[in-house]
């Protein structure tokens, strides 16, 4: 994704909603956190009657529920309250009786600029902040660690790209596909899986998402993202989970008859924690393989001062020019997403 | 037409008295079948609209149904709904993958085969050659085709629900109205309901654009002598940019769709990137088809309800040339923000910046329109008749509807909302609380003077009432599952959705009552057979509809009115 497009300039909400984020928690008519009826620490999970957001679970959340629960939500109510007031007066003032004989009028300049001029300026100061937010989303930070999600009817695969843990399938777990039966297992209906994404808090997360058969849609709501999956293509997006805890989502484009069955549960934990998993699922950790490349780029070195060939060494740089090569030639074959690159 | 007076006087003119008397009507099979009269075929789209209305609630009932609660308990063996036989429900699978048919027939319905033909074929035929002094469309055969291409629409698309798609043989297309490959495709759909669906798209597009050639071509040279388009009614006016758009944005579709049916059926690989191809190709033609369709289905009802609301205030429309613009500026602009329907499908940021700032343009002149209504009512004397109920409702539904829009054309905070229950309370609010207000309203508007008989009040306002409430309780909680999370097409979701998807469903039975006083109220009419008036409105009734008998004679201005302008009302 290009940072330095059009709109890239000099525009970030960041600041603003930071500052915001400060003083302001959450909305009366958001959702209290959710009171968990389970025994794990469960985050990220819808609440009956609720009439708000989940509770966010990352920044980039938090920050929209703050555009929405203090910008668009009050916005929207008054634009109501303002065409439902006017409506409720003019019914009381111009009615019949009231009013028994019209007025002509059928022009009025001044009116009608005002009330195309506000709604503009109004929708300017929206757009401000609703880029930067979008800006955020769209920077995306170095990561601690790359996830990929790929969409099958109807589960999905989660693999560890560097850390070479791959193939996780996550299936909706049997006693999770019946009401009963996950009450009796204490685990929420129709969102449990028998193996779970695992991801450590306060890390920068980068989710790659994929389509193998059909669009399937990923998302977490407590993280704020949602990146379809779609054969051909690799979507990028990123969060960062501030707290640990099991936190659910479901998939979000419609995919065959088990739409409904195909849920997202990730797990953050802790650095240890998760190290232990990578480890406990034949990867590396990210401390392994630091000290590994260590290790290698020292023993590279001491065979590169030993060997004093000129031939020896030109021919290494042959093999890496044709190596980047084909992997520009790659890269440029790739569909002409800003977000994609070919698989 | 609020500068506009008719000059004729009804008395002199031959219509009313001559033609009463031997006026030549065919008989009945050669009238209903051949006919190439607007009146007629205006009747039987509405005829159309309304069976297929029934039908598409129908479905609506059984999604509402199914999802009063959490669990499966309508789509499942042995339900009462598998003891009606009219869906294959033998497996889980099979009856899972018959919720999503419904899901999808129940869009398509109502979109091409009740709002549609309600708006462009019924009221359109019907009243925009006699508003704009014409006796007839400019191609009244072309018509007849027009109407019957979409009957055959029909019986294919009927015929798709019951025909196998999944690979196990289970019954009718079940990926979205949207069509998206794979899900449309091989992969997800081998069976040929999707082709039929494919098929019955591309007929229903041929009637529409022979109808939009025909309006096009009415409006811009059958107008009457000094009616200018700038003295156009703004229903004629919101035809006229409908059907420009219906033209520009079809060919579109079935090119989309064609490709789809070569992916197929052909070997091509249009939407397929094993083959080089892209399926979000597919979401780009289709939005560029979807989005300009969202405002044809609610264009017509801006008009209908300009007029309801300038009768019943008995006052002329106020910024009359703002609101023909602002529906050419929404035609317009329209057209290129398709892809705010697309922020999850991974696009560069600056094509999700500018489809942003484009969607939020287009509630500038959406405003305009809403403020001019106000501004018509402002200072008038109010009446409020049945229609006049519905299009108060509609401006305030309508206004609900579109501030939520205003929401999704967030990029950003889309990702929250996409797919998710508060973009499926958004577009009901515009179209099923928005789009079919209006057509109610205009139906009730236009009753006595399409059917000559008198619609009883009390049972019009009181389909108003438990409608208004009904489709309000069904939508409004949706806002609510949607900030939760819960994604749309979902057959059962978690107990944390229960409370207010059984409100929602309550509320369905609630509309559901509604269209019954609907249906009553039809039949009431038709048996009791009130004779109506040239013009029940009054002195606020100011277009040409309202200067000719109730029912209109067969054809009406064999001699043409003179419109002239009127001084009093200009400044």
């Amino acid at each position: 994704m290009s940072s330095k497009g059009l709109f890239g300039k000099g525009l970030s909400g960041r600041g603003l909603f930071r500052a915001a984020a400060g003083t302001v928690a959450t909305l009366a008519l958001s959702a209290s956190l959710s009171v968990s009826a389970f025994a794990k620490d469960v985050v990220g999970l819808p609440t009956d009657k609720a009439m708000g957001w989940q509770p966010a679970g990352s920044a980039l959340k938090r920050q929209t529920e703050i555009f929405y629960n203090w910008g668009l939500f009050p916005l929207i109510v008054a634009i109501c309250l303002l065409v439902g007031g006017l409506l409720l007066w003019i019914m009381i003032r111009y009615n019949r009786k009231a009013n028994p004989v019209p007025a002509k009028f059928s022009h009025n300049t001044l009116v009608e600029i005002i009330w195309t001029l506000v709604p503009v300026l109004i929708l300017v100061v929206v757009a401000i902040f609703s880029l930067g937010l979008l800006r955020d989303y769209n920077d995306m930070p170095k990561p601690d660690v790359v996830v990929k999600a790929t969409g099958n009817q109807w589960f999905w695969t989660y693999d560890y790209p560097e850390l070479g843990v791959t193939d996780i399938e996550s299936r909706l777990r049997e006693d999770a596909k019946d009401i009963k039966t996950a009450k009796a297992a204490g685990i929420p209906y129709l969102l449990e899986v028998d193996n779970v994404l695992v991801v450590p808090v306060n890390k920068v997360i980068h989710v790659q998402t994929t389509g193998a058969d059909v669009i399937h849609s990923f998302t977490v709501p407590a993280f704020g993202f949602k990146i379809d999956a779609v054969p051909g293509r690799l979507n990028n997006t990123w969060f960062k989970a501030e707290k640990i805890g099991t936190y659910y989502g479901q998939c979000s484009e419609l995919c065959g008859k088990d739409h409904a069955y195909m849920p997202i549960e990730v797990k953050v934990v802790s650095d240890a924690d998760f190290d232990a998993f990578i480890i406990k699922n034949g990867g590396k950790t990210r401390a392994m393989i630091a000290s590994e490349a260590a290790a290698s780029a020292a023993a590279a070195e001491e065979a590169a001062a030993s060997a004093a060939e000129a031939a020896s060494a030109s021919a290494t740089a042959e093999t890496a020019s044709a190596a980047a090569t084909s992997a520009t030639t790659s890269a440029s074959a790739a569909p002409a997403s800003g977000a994609a690159a070919a698989h | 037409m609020s500068s506009t007076a008719v000059t004729h006087e009804r008395d002199t003119h031959a219509d009313s008295h001559a033609h009463d008397a031997h006026e030549h009507k065919p008989g009945f099979f050669a009238r209903w079948v051949f006919t190439t009269n607007h009146k007629d075929i205006g009747t039987l789209y509405l005829i159309f609209a309304i069976i297929f209305g029934l039908v598409g609630g129908a479905f609506s009932g059984l999604i509402r149904w199914e999802l009063a609660q959490p669990g499966l308990q309508v789509f499942l063996q042995g339900s009462l709904l598998d003891q009606m036989g009219l869906f294959n429900l033998s497996n889980p699978d099979h009856a899972k993958h018959a919720f999503n048919s419904v899901v999808t027939a129940h869009a398509v319905i109502m979109i091409f085969f009740m709002v549609m033909p309600a708006t462009m074929g019924g009221f359109a035929n019907w009243f925009v050659p006699i508003m704009i002094g014409s006796p007839d469309m400019a191609f009244p055969r072309l018509n007849n085709i027009s109407f019957w291409l979409l009957v055959a629409a029909a019986v294919l698309l009927v015929t798709s629900i019951f025909t196998p798609s999944g690979p196990g043989g289970e019954h009718g297309f079940a990926g979205g109205w949207t069509m998206y490959p794979p899900m449309s495709t091989h992969t997800g759909s081998p069976g040929p309901a999707m082709d039929l669906v494919i098929l019955a798209l591309h007929i229903a597009g041929a009637s529409s654009i022979l109808g939009s050639i025909n309006f096009i071509t009415t409006i811009f040279n059958m107008r009457a002598p000094g009616m200018t388009l700038h003295r156009m009614p703004l229903f004629a006016w919101a035809i006229l940019v409908t059907a420009f758009m219906l033209l520009l944005s079809l060919p579109v579709l079935a090119g989309g769709i064609t490709m789809l049916l070569t992916d197929r059926n052909f070997g091509t690989s249009f939407f397929d990137p094993s083959g080089g191809g892209d399926p979000i190709m597919f979401q780009h033609l289709f939005w560029f088809f979807g989005h300009p369709e969202v405002y044809i289905l609610i264009l017509p009802g801006f008009g209908i309800v300009s007029h309801i609301v300038s009768t019943f205030s008995r006052k002329p429309i106020f910024g009359y040339l703002a609101m023909a613009y602002a529906m050419l500026a929404i035609g317009f602009v329209g057209f290129i923000v398709w892809a705010h329907h697309m922020f999850t499908v991974g696009m560069s940021f600056d094509l999700r910046a500018y489809f942003t700032l484009a969607t939020m343009v287009i509630a500038v002149p959406t405003g305009v329109k809403v403020f001019s209504w106000i501004a018509t009512m402002w200072g008038g004397s109010l009446w409020f008749t049945v229609p006049m109920q519905w299009a108060i409702g509609f401006i305030f539904l309508f206004t609900v509807g579109g501030v939520t829009g205003v929401v999704l054309s967030n990029a950003a905070v889309d990702y929250s909302l996409q797919d998710t229950y508060y973009v499926v309370a958004h577009f009901h609010y515009v179209l099923s609380l928005g789009a079919v207000f209006s057509i109610f309203a205009g139906f009730y508007y236009w009753f006595e003077k399409m059917f000559g008989v008198k619609y009883n009040k009390w049972l019009g306002g009181a389909h108003f009432w438990i409608m208004f409430i009904g489709v309000n309780l069904v939508f409004f909680p949706q806002h609510f599952l949607g900030l939760q999370g819960m994604p749309r097409r979902y057959v059962d979701y978690p107990e944390g959705f229960a409370y207010w998807n059984m409100v929602s469903s309550i509320g369905y039975a609630i509309t559901a009552i509604g269209v019954v006083v609907f249906l009553i109220m039809c039949l009431e009419a038709a048996i009791v057979r009130r004779k109506g008036e040239a013009n029940p409105w009054g002195e606020g009734a100011t277009t040409l509809e309202w200067t000719l008998s109730s029912p209109p004679p067969y054809h009406q201005f064999s001699e043409l009115p003179v419109i002239k302008e009127e001084e009093d009302t200009h400044h």
